[in-house]
This record gives C-alpha cells, sequence and structure tokens, in this order.
C-alpha cells in the first residue's frame, strides 16, 4: 500500500510524472465507491460515466509541465453544492429532482484547475444537523463503526474521504459542519473566514455564517484546495478582494514564536476524559515544536449555541422561504380545480422538508416574529458581537486558539436524534468561529481506547488561514494519525 | 419572557412559516420549541449596551461593479427545474389566483 499515491498532492504528482494516468486513478477509487460505499452511503450520486470521460479526455491531451494543479485528480463535492447537469438535492425531498443549470464557482474553479468530480456526498438536510441522521435518503455511517455517525453535516464527504473512497472533498459549514464530522471520522477539515471562499451556488443555509471548505487526508492537501478555491467572486459580493496567498508555499515553517491559548474556562465541564487526554496531549507535542501555550479566556463563548441556534435559523427561515413549489421541481399533487396558492405552498413544504428542517423554520421564523424580534433575534446579534470582541481580543496575545473539534468521539446512531437540544449542545466548541468569520481547522489527534477518531481544532486571526495551516502541518508532523485508515 | 408555547403559538407560526402540521408534530414542536427557547433565553442576561448588532462580519469594503450586461440563464434554462413551467409559453405556473 504504501506505494500507492493517497494524498491529493501524491497523485497530481504521480499523474504529472507519467507514473500513472488519472483513468487508472479515478477507475480505482470507483471500484472502491462500488464495493463499500453500499454500507457507508457517502454519496448520493456517483457520476461514474461523466468522470471516466473526464479523465480520458485529460490523460489524452495533457502535456508536459501542464501548470493546473489538480490535473486529473478525483474529487467528491457535498450535494448542496450546485453540479451543472448533475442532480443537486442537499439530501431533502424537495429538491430530489433538482438538477442545476450552473456550477457553483468553488465547482467551476476545481474543474478549471484539473480536478475529476466523482459524485455528490450525502449531508443533513441543507446542512442541518449534527449526526447526517437529518439526510432524506438515510444517514452516512461512520467508517470507523458503522453503527456510528460520521458527524454532520458534511458527514458524506467526511467518511468518503476517511474511508479512501475520494482523496478529498469539498463540504460547507455553517456551524461546524466541515470540522465536526473531520473530527469524527478522523480526517483534516477546514473552514475559512468568512468571505474567502464564493458561496455561489451552495444552496443557502445562514448566508452571514455558511462558508465552502476542504475535506482531505492532510494538512498540504487542504491548503492545496484552498489555494483553488479561495478568491474574489464578482458573483458573491460578500467575498473578500485580499489577494490569494500561496498557501502550499506557506506550510513549512517551524513553530518558534507562535503563541496558541487555550480558553480553559471553556473546557470545564461536559467534554469527554477520552477527549480531553488526546486533547492535552496535542497540546504537549505543539509545545514541543516550539510554540508557546498560555490560558484565555473567552467570557462569551459559552453563549455561542443559543446565539448561533437564533441567527442560523432565522437566515434559514427566510432563505428556504423559496421552496414553494413553484420553482424547484417538487410540487404537492392536488386537484387543481379546487386547490389555491396558498394550500399549494403549504403542502408542498410540508411534504417536502424534513423534521429538523421544519424545526429550524419554526425557530427562525419566532425568533424573527413581531414581539420577539428584539428579545430573540436583535439580542443574539449583539452578543454575536461581544463573541467577536472576545476573539479579537484574544488575538492581542495569541495567534491562534486550540480547542477540541467536538466534546465526544463519534456517538451511535439514534442515541441523540430524539432531543434536539441536546444534538445542538455538541456544537460547542465550532459554533464561535462562524459567528465571528473566523477560520478553523480541525485535524486528526488520536484515538480513543474503542478506535474512534479524535479531532483538534484551531481557530485563527480573519485571512490567517496561512498561520492555521503552517501550526496543523507542523502538528500533523509530530504524528502519523492521518496514516491510519479504517478497516471498511 | 416566557417560553411556554400553546398549541396555538405553533399554529401561528406554522402558518406564518408556510408548514401544515399534524397534530402529532405541532404536539412534539411545541416541546422541543419550548426546551430550545428556554435555553436561548440565557442570552437576554447578557448585558449588550455597548453592543451594536452584528449582521455580517468583516464586509468592510464595498462590493461595486461596473454595470455592464453580462450573460444569464436562457428562459428555457431558468424553466427547466420548474413542476409546471411551460418553456412553450415562457411562464412558471401557478394555481389559479384571481377568481
Amino acid at each position: 500500500m504504501t506505494a500507492t499515491p493517497q494524498t491529493l498532492v501524491e497523485i497530481r504528482d504521480a499523474i504529472a510524472a507519467g507514473e500513472t494516468k488519472s483513468t487508472e486513478i479515478c477507475s480505482e477509487y470507483l471500484e472502491r465507491i462500488a464495493a463499500v460505499d453500499g454500507s457507508l452511503h457517502a454519496f448520493n450520486n456517483v457520476t461514474r460515466e461523466q468522470a471516466l470521460e473526464r479523465a480520458a479526455t485529460i490523460d489524452r491531451s495533457r502535456t508536459e509541465g501542464d501548470p493546473r494543479p489538480l490535473l486529473g485528480v478525483p474529487i467528491a463535492i457535498k450535494d448542496n453544492l450546485c453540479t451543472r447537469g448533475v442532480p443537486t438535492t442537499a439530501s431533502s425531498r424537495i429538491l430530489k429532482h433538482f438538477v442545476p443549470p450552473y456550477d457553483a464557482t468553488v465547482v467551476s474553479r476545481l474543474e478549471a484547475a484539473g480536478a475529476i468530480v466523482l459524485g455528490k456526498t450525502n449531508c443533513d438536510e441543507f446542512g442541518m444537523g449534527s449526526s447526517n441522521e437529518n439526510s432524506a435518503f438515510g444517514s452516512v455511517k461512520n467508517p470507523w463503526d458503522l453503527t456510528r455517525s460520521p458527524g454532520g453535516s458534511s458527514g458524506g464527504s467526511a467518511a468518503a474521504v476517511s474511508a479512501r473512497l475520494v482523496p478529498g472533498a469539498l463540504g460547507s459549514d455553517t456551524g461546524g459542519s466541515i470540522r465536526q464530522p473531520a473530527a469524527l471520522c478522523g480526517v483534516v477539515g477546514l473552514k475559512p473566514t468568512y468571505g474567502r471562499v464564493s458561496r455561489y451556488g451552495l444552496l443557502a443555509f445562514a448566508s452571514s455564517l455558511d462558508q465552502v471548505g476542504p475535506l482531505t487526508l492532510t494538512v498540504r492537501d487542504a491548503a492545496l484546495l484552498l489555494e483553488v478555491i479561495a478568491g474574489p467572486d464578482p458573483r458573491d459580493a460578500t467575498t473578500a478582494p485580499q489577494q490569494v496567498p500561496h498557501y502550499t508555499e506557506a506550510l513549512d515553517a517551524d513553530l518558534q514564536g507562535v503563541r496558541l491559548g487555550v480558553p480553559s474556562a471553556l473546557l470545564d465541564s461536559g467534554i469527554d476524559p477520552e477527549v480531553k487526554q488526546a486533547f492535552g496531549a496535542v497540546v504537549e507535542a505543539i509545545q514541543a515544536t516550539g510554540a508557546t501555550v498560555s490560558e484565555i479566556t473567552l467570557p462569551h463563548a459559552q453563549y455561542a449555541i443559543p446565539v448561533y441556534y437564533l441567527l442560523a435559523t432565522a437566515e434559514a427561515s427566510s432563505n428556504l422561504a423559496r421552496y414553494d413549489g413553484v420553482r424547484y421541481t417538487h410540487r404537492a399533487e392536488l386537484d387543481p380545480a379546487s386547490t389555491t396558492l396558498r394550500a399549494m405552498y403549504d403542502r408542498t413544504r410540508s411534504e417536502g422538508f424534513g423534521a429538523e428542517v421544519k424545526r429550524r423554520i419554526m425557530l427562525g421564523t419566532y425568533a424573527l416574529s413581531a414581539g420577539y424580534y428584539d428579545a430573540y433575534y436583535l439580542k443574539a446579534q449583539r452578543v454575536r458581537t461581544l463573541i467577536l470582541r472576545d476573539y479579537e481580543q484574544a488575538f492581542n496575545t495569541v495567534d491562534a486558539v486550540i480547542m477540541p473539534t467536538s466534546p465526544v468521539p463519534a456517538f451511535t446512531l439514534g442515541e441523540k436524534i430524539n432531543d434536539p437540544l441536546q444534538m445542538y449542545l455538541l456544537d460547542i466548541f465550532t459554533v464561535s468561529a462562524n459567528l465571528a468569520g473566523l477560520p478553523a481547522i480541525s485535524v486528526p489527534a488520536g484515538f480513543t481506547q474503542e478506535r474512534l477518531p479524535v479531532g483538534v481544532q484551531l481557530v485563527g486571526r480573519a485571512f490567517d488561514e496561512v498561520g492555521l495551516l503552517k501550526i496543523a502541518n507542523a502538528y500533523e508532523r509530530t504524528n502519523g494519525w492521518w496514516k491510519e485508515a479504517p478497516s471498511i | 419572557m416566557s417560553s411556554r408555547l400553546t398549541k396555538s403559538d405553533v399554529e401561528r407560526i406554522a402558518s406564518l412559516a408556510h408548514l401544515e402540521l399534524s397534530e402529532a408534530e405541532k404536539e412534539t414542536f411545541a416541546r422541543q420549541l419550548a426546551d430550545i427557547l428556554t435555553y436561548a433565553e440565557t442570552v437576554q442576561a447578557i448585558d449588550t449596551t455597548d453592543a451594536p448588532p452584528t449582521t455580517h462580519v468583516l464586509s468592510r469594503h464595498e462590493a461595486f461593479r461596473t454595470d455592464e450586461v453580462q450573460e444569464s440563464l436562457s428562459r428555457d434554462e431558468a424553466l427547466a427545474n420548474a413542476p409546471d413551467g411551460t418553456p412553450d409559453e415562457g411562464f412558471f405556473k401557478v394555481p389559479k389566483v384571481i377568481e
């Protein structure tokens, strides 16, 4: 196995050196998907024919020294990112037959870089969930233990990369949806700074929080994908004008002088003992590389969950209003002679959306409704400001904040799905980066006794993905966690 | 502020959200939403006197561009996903609204 290229960089280089062909690589991954995904359900749709055709074209036309950074390399795309001519469902019944007439900007950028899309990955419906159990098409399973959740909402992307069904994937992260499944499946997951990556063609959940980002085996691969997808886009006015650094070239640096902060008070309660132990070991390993670690406080971080669930649901209730049976495929079957427009809207939405999506639309509608707007929505926006200020304060003394990604390792499917509030509490360490718009990365940090992966998270200054990637890369080099693959 | 939600509260919210709920859903949502709102009320005790609301983080630039006509979706493409689209006529169709 050691000679087989596994990472995006290795595959890209092997194809460029003529050691293998894109068609060979893509066929191998497609065979593995065919063999394994029946039990994993990481994919909603595998685009086999298209992928092989594209790979063959690349193999035929490739010339020496082609500069495209992902030439011939297979990847997967979360099913809430639009792919022209390929169904894009957001794992919702309401979009089961939706075929976008355009590509998301991140998809066209990946394809322009030479990448080949193998398929669309399963997720929680519209990105709403932390377990993947809210997919209308059935949950993804965790490749380390098929009875457990892969996390969510980008669980299909995380499970696919972890199980080596694809060497890299895109996900989206509104409150931890890239980082938490990355942690639970033992892969790298990066949520970029808000505005770093275009959201054009991402089916919107909460527009002030959503970001697209990579899930990969290594930090270097995450840097490579980010380099390709980042940058201003005239089609998303919130993208930032800042130049995109060469992330892959900035990775290899030692950590002398780098300062990390641990928000100790936040870590006081509710963390699984094995996660806590693994986190302690990470801090020691990072200190050994030359970084200094000190305690910091994020006094309002404990309010991040209520703030997040008020704001994200409010934005969702507005964003999902467009699914009304008129433009996007699904319409309830009603007698056209007697039905009213209103009845058509209501019935379509009620049969098209799953329970969690309805719950969040209801919560958001309530938080925005007359009489409650000030007390819930506006108040949450004000506390969001305090959470942002906490981070600004912390970054006066440290370069990045370090904490676990998830308070628990992968939990059993069915264990938490009937108690929405308990499920929301799992997002305690991830949501604040979205509220503050900051970049954050989860990297593998070892395993529990039961061989379940644990992740560690770094949160950095706005647009300092370089700083985060350097620290993450230096930590990754202290261990070989990413090389361990589940035995599926 | 009370987070006890009655069935009629749930019905009012569902109507605003254009959702049609079964009796069982109404009961479950009343309980679950009350739990979540009670938890969310912890934010109300925080002093936010000097904290203006944040609507968008980091949006400190003006996103102006030149006003030029660019290629857009064709009418057929725009109508392709409509459940009752009529590409020939070029309309989205809805149930009768005016008698």
